[in-house]
């Protein structure tokens, strides 16, 4: 999967977290994490971003991650979003 | 046992913090709603999380049903591509009419087909909100043996009646005679239209009896402060049990003596009369107001 495009997907509220994806050269995964909960769960959401990822086979591609407390099904679905509207 | 469907909660399908509240509030269904809840822009977004939130939520205590957008649109065949893949108990189909209750039912067979599912086990709840749709009810529901249910949508049926929509819900009295006659003619559950003033529990409660004595069988909630109240008005009362319980005793001594019609306090127990007392008694047992074996706790 080619990202063509920067797109968003998600909101600030709360258990919600804004993602916003933007195009890179292949083979390079660039992620920025900001997160309330960053020190308990910022290794979670960044394997739930990449396992996301890397289950849609995306080639190339620049995450920001905005999280206000959001579960993993949430991220999930963020990415998933952001990316199919960023192809 | 069958579903018991007092109450159904609307909640936005593109909200993470409400889907995840969804199965504590207490309503007997909840409705995850992807259509008027949700943005044009952001129905790709909802669906996705809805999926998902199937996938991962324990909503084992109560029935999820998702209403998908109407199929004449570009998202309701979308929506029940997706969502029917997870196994929703039920879908919630707006603007219902007959050929599109039909198309939903061929599509989820083919769904069923391809994941593996028990074929039909996948639900249809009929959203009744036009006049086309409420003129034809019987055979909406008869398009498909997966309707278990109708839901009366009212202000958008008084939009299309071109009428004005009051709290007192004049306008609205043949619509609800209607659903309810064809949904018990045809054994299926009969479910009131949301009462939209979320602040006046009184009216909540009138509104709630006028639907239930009119024979409607629940009604739909779009704020959880209003699930007690439904379900108050839908409990059998005490005095109701009572005496359907005395019905019961009474009928069991009368097959003793081989009488088929008997009479309490003075009136005649028939048929009707009886079947009214075992829907009571039947009630009370599944909301755990009396014991199975019929005894008042």
């Amino acid at each position: 999967m080619k990202i063509t495009k920067v797109a968003k997907a998600g909101t600030l509220e709360s258990n919600d977290i804004l993602i916003m994806v933007s195009p890179k050269d292949r083979g390079i995964i660039e992620l920025d994490i900001e997160s309330i909960v960053m020190q308990q769960f910022g290794e979670v959401i960044e394997q739930v971003i990449l396992h996301k990822v890397q289950e849609m086979g995306v080639e190339g591609v620049s995450i920001k991650a905005q999280d206000r407390g959001a579960l993993d099904y949430t991220i999930a679905a963020r990415v998933e979003t952001a990316l199919n509207r960023a192809i | 046992m069958e579903t018991l469907r007092r109450s159904m909660l609307f909640m936005p399908g593109n909200s993470p913090r409400m889907l995840q509240d969804a199965a504590i509030l207490g309503a007997d269904s909840i409705i995850l709603d992807l259509e008027d809840a949700v943005s044009l822009t952001e129905k790709d977004s909802a669906r996705i999380l809805v999926r998902e939130a199937i996938k991962t939520i324990d909503y084992s205590a109560v029935e999820v049903i998702v209403r998908v957008n109407p199929l004449d649109t570009e998202f309701g065949a979308p929506d029940i591509d997706v969502i029917a893949r997870v196994q929703p108990h039920t879908l919630l189909i707006p603007k219902a009419n007959e050929d599109e209750i039909r198309l939903v039912d061929k599509i989820l067979t083919k769904i069923e087909a391809e994941e593996g599912f028990p074929s039909g086990g996948i639900k249809i709840i009929a959203l009744i909100e036009t006049a086309l749709g409420l003129e034809n009810v019987f055979n909406v529901i008869k398009a498909s043996p997966r309707t278990v249910g109708v839901l009366l949508g009212g202000e958008d049926l008084t939009a299309d009646l071109g009428i004005e929509r009051t709290k007192e819900g004049e306008e609205i009295f043949y619509a609800r005679n209607k659903v309810a006659t064809v949904c018990r003619a045809l054994k299926v559950d009969a479910i009131d239209t949301p009462f939209t003033d979320t602040n006046d529990h009184e009216g909540l409660n009138k509104d709630t009896a006028r639907g239930k004595g009119l024979g409607l069988t629940g009604k739909a909630a779009i704020n959880p402060r209003q699930i007690e109240t439904i379900h108050s008005v839908f409990a059998p009362t005490q005095n109701e049990l009572k005496r359907a319980l005395r019905i019961l005793e009474a009928m069991e001594e009368a097959e003793k003596e081989g009488q088929g019609v008997f009479s309490l306090d003075g009136k005649m127990i028939d048929a009707p009369v009886i079947n009214r007392a075992k829907r009571i008694v039947d009630q009370g047992v599944r909301l755990g107001l009396i014991s199975g074996e019929g005894g008042a706790k």
